[in-house]
């Protein structure tokens, strides 16, 4: 039996005049109903091209999208404009970064979740707007039925937010993605909106799939992680598992990147050396090891030549990671835990 | 909103005696002497003198600008001269308030002259606006949806050209060609709606009309092509098409919405320009037009006509400015003053 949502080799390749850019270049992952994946990654990693294709939001003149993406059955890569668009905002809905360029501002926030819901519901505006003004009560907005006539210049940004969230829910769609639904907002309000999702989640019984490059979020949020980098799946698996053993290099490296502010202050942050790598020129070999300092560790040009397969790590079957080094387990026991969590090494 | 207009208004009024002023200073300035125009070639000095005295030229130039001020709010005689009114009361012209001036050119007071080449120039601008607003408007969005494609380069290149061609030359084409050889519209004449109703008057302003059109047409093709584009890439469009929203809605409700903005300021400026400003294409089509009567007033240096109309153009620009602020909070609701 297949899981509600498949994704298998899923490519998307921007033609340009210098040549092909491969945002995401064969991505799988699969995701059943009711759970969160979280897809993390540097700008520029492929993680929003990658979700923007299963909402088929590609115009067909710039971009090639191939593969499959299996949502309760059916390849949404095979159907045809129409009826993508059809499904579109109603079985898959999308949050978006910056919730005030997310919203046009020149109508009514009650406006743009009624248009969501006439769409794909043959109702009167005045239908519409109550059910908007349902859900901007479900999302927590106080005195929706008044806000509901308000610009989006006239919403806090969390609030602003929340109306997306509204009208990104009001379809009861069965698959939401959430592209960095939190990164625009204030600490305090990301903590609210977090809650929301997974209340809302709850409720509506959705598979949801956050985009973010905040572990912190993926630690509270998610059941499966997958990580990305210049296009490709680097990691994979259950979320308590990449956080506590991650096998892969990158993925060590985004972990050290984060503040401890509960540990020793003044410990200094360890970024990543380098930057992204271009998609339209990617290295060759494992595209991360320009970056990598640990591919010393791999006998000859392994990293430099071949590209590694993303095969299981040394703990479990469903942990999968692309890395040539034979042992990650003990690389990260031995020299990364120590730099990153020096007390737990101690207790251990 | 109410009080923002008044102040506006005020604004514009302070402005336009400012620019009355400016005027009736730059005619000074000039190396000519008015007085010798109005009385002819082979007028003595003494004679000359007499005319500009007989003119009001002769006195200084901020007591002419206050007598002008005053004759806007109460009316003025002309000439100003009791005695003569005494003898002779059919000599005087009356000039009631707002009085602009009188025109010694052309013997008679310059709210005539307007009153009577205005209805024209008001015609000539609103049938080249609603052209170039069409077609240019229809065209950019063309050219914005099929971007890259042969049509959009097509539209682009063609708009141009049209661009590139002088007011005369497309003029005289039209006239020539389109009006008088192949005759597919007969030619030209203005007839006011009064005298012969909509068609005819519609008639009369198609070609001029057109070749205006064809001059702007360009600017407002490639500016609503590039607004358009602009929007499109936008967040807010992004999220349109993820509601499930079909691309033409997306494009009317959403797109162009947008880019009105930008395109109603460009409108409002250039039909305020455009009302004095069509003096090739009403020399083309020998239209007695607001445009025509400048020149002219220039060339016989008819001081009291091209006060007048300094300030009629004026108060247009102005007006449209207004016009188009209040649009903008109309349009854009985070324009809106409380």
């Amino acid at each position: 039996m297949s899981s509600f949502l498949s994704v298998r080799d899923l490519k998307v390749h921007f033609p340009t005049v210098d040549g092909i850019v491969k945002a995401t270049d064969g991505l799988s992952f699969d995701l059943e109903r009711g759970k969160t994946l979280g897809i993390v990654g540097e700008s520029g990693s492929g993680k929003s091209v990658s979700s923007s294709a299963i909402l088929g939001l590609h115009r067909r003149t710039s971009a090639q999208v191939s593969g499959e993406i299996m949502l309760d059955g059916v390849d949404l890569l095979k159907l045809s404009d129409e009826d993508m668009r059809r499904r579109r905002g109603k079985d898959v809905a999308m949050i978006f970064q910056d919730p005030l360029s997310a919203m046009h501002p020149y109508y009514t926030v009650g406006n743009q979740i009624g248009e969501a819901y006439r769409v794909h519901h043959d109702v009167s505006k005045k239908v519409a707007r109550a059910r908007a003004i349902e859900m901007l009560d479900r999302v927590g907005i106080p005195q929706p039925d008044r806000r509901v006539d308000d610009y989006p210049h006239q919403f806090s940004g969390g609030m602003r937010q929340r109306a997306m969230i509204a009208m990104g829910l009001i379809n009861n769609p069965s698959l939401l993605i959430a592209d960095e639904p939190t990164t625009a907002l204030d600490v305090t309000v990301q903590a609210q909106i977090l809650d929301l999702l997974q209340d809302l989640q709850r409720d509506f019984d959705a598979a949801v799939i956050i985009i973010t490059h905040d572990l912190g979020v993926v630690a509270e949020m998610t059941d499966d992680v997958l990580v990305m980098y210049a296009g490709r799946a680097v990691e994979y698996g259950s979320c308590k598992e990449i956080l506590t053993h991650p096998e892969m290099p990158y993925t060590w490296g985004l972990i050290s990147s984060i503040p401890d502010v509960s540990g020793d202050t003044s410990a200094q942050l360890i970024p990543i050396p380098g930057n992204p790598p271009s998609l339209l020129n990617p290295p060759s070999g494992c595209a991360f090891h320009p970056r990598c300092t640990h591919r010393d560790k791999v006998p000859g040009d392994l990293c430099t030549t071949v590209l590694p397969e993303l095969l299981p790590g040394t703990r479990t079957e469903g942990h999968l990671k692309r890395c040539h080094l034979t042992n990650p387990d003990v690389v990260y026991e031995r020299e990364i835990l120590p730099e990153i969590a020096p007390d737990l090494v101690e207790e251990r | 909103m109410f009080a923002y207009v008044i102040r506006r208004v005020f604004i514009g009024v302070i402005l336009l005696i400012v620019m009355s002023l400016v005027t009736f200073v730059l005619f000074f300035a000039s190396p000519v002497d008015p007085g010798r125009y109005a009385c002819g070639k082979n007028c003595s000095p003494a004679q000359i003198e007499q005319t500009n005295k007989a003119l009001g030229y002769d006195k200084p130039v901020i007591e002419q600008w206050t007598d002008f001020l005053k004759g806007v709010v109460v009316g003025r005689e002309y000439p100003d001269d009791p005695a003569l009114r005494a003898a002779a009361p059919q000599l005087v012209v009356e000039c009631p308030a707002p009085c602009l001036g009188y025109s010694v050119v052309n013997s008679v007071t310059v709210n005539e002259e307007l009153k009577e080449r205005f209805p024209l120039s008001l015609s000539l601008a609103l049938a080249a606006l609603l052209m170039w607003v069409t077609g240019g408007v229809l065209f950019g969005v063309i050219a914005a949806v099929r971007k890259g494609t042969i049509v959009d380069r097509g539209i682009v290149a063609l708009s141009l050209i049209f661009y590139a061609f002088p007011a005369f030359f497309i003029g005289l084409f039209l006239l020539k060609f389109v009006a008088i050889k192949w005759e597919i519209v007969p030619v030209p004449v203005y007839t006011p709606i009064a005298e012969g109703g909509l068609g005819l008057w519609l008639q009369g302003l198609f070609l001029p009309g057109l070749t205006l059109a064809l001059l702007y047409m360009a600017g407002y093709v490639r500016m609503t092509r590039a607004f358009v584009l602009e929007s499109m890439s936008e967040d807010y469009v992004r999220t349109a098409r993820a509601k499930g929203l079909k691309s033409r809605k997306v494009l009317t409700k959403h797109s162009m919405r947008a880019a009105l903005t930008p395109l109603v300021t460009m409108i409002g400026l250039d039909f305020a320009g455009l009302m004095g400003g069509a003096i090739i294409t009403e020399t083309v089509f020998n239209y007695n037009g607001l445009g025509k009567l400048a020149v002219d007033a220039t060339v016989t240096y008819d001081l009291p006509t091209i006060i007048g109309l300094v300030l009629l153009l004026g108060t247009f620009v102005i007006v449209a400015n207004i016009i188009v602020d209040v649009l903008y909070a109309v349009i854009d609701p985070r324009v809106r003053v409380g």
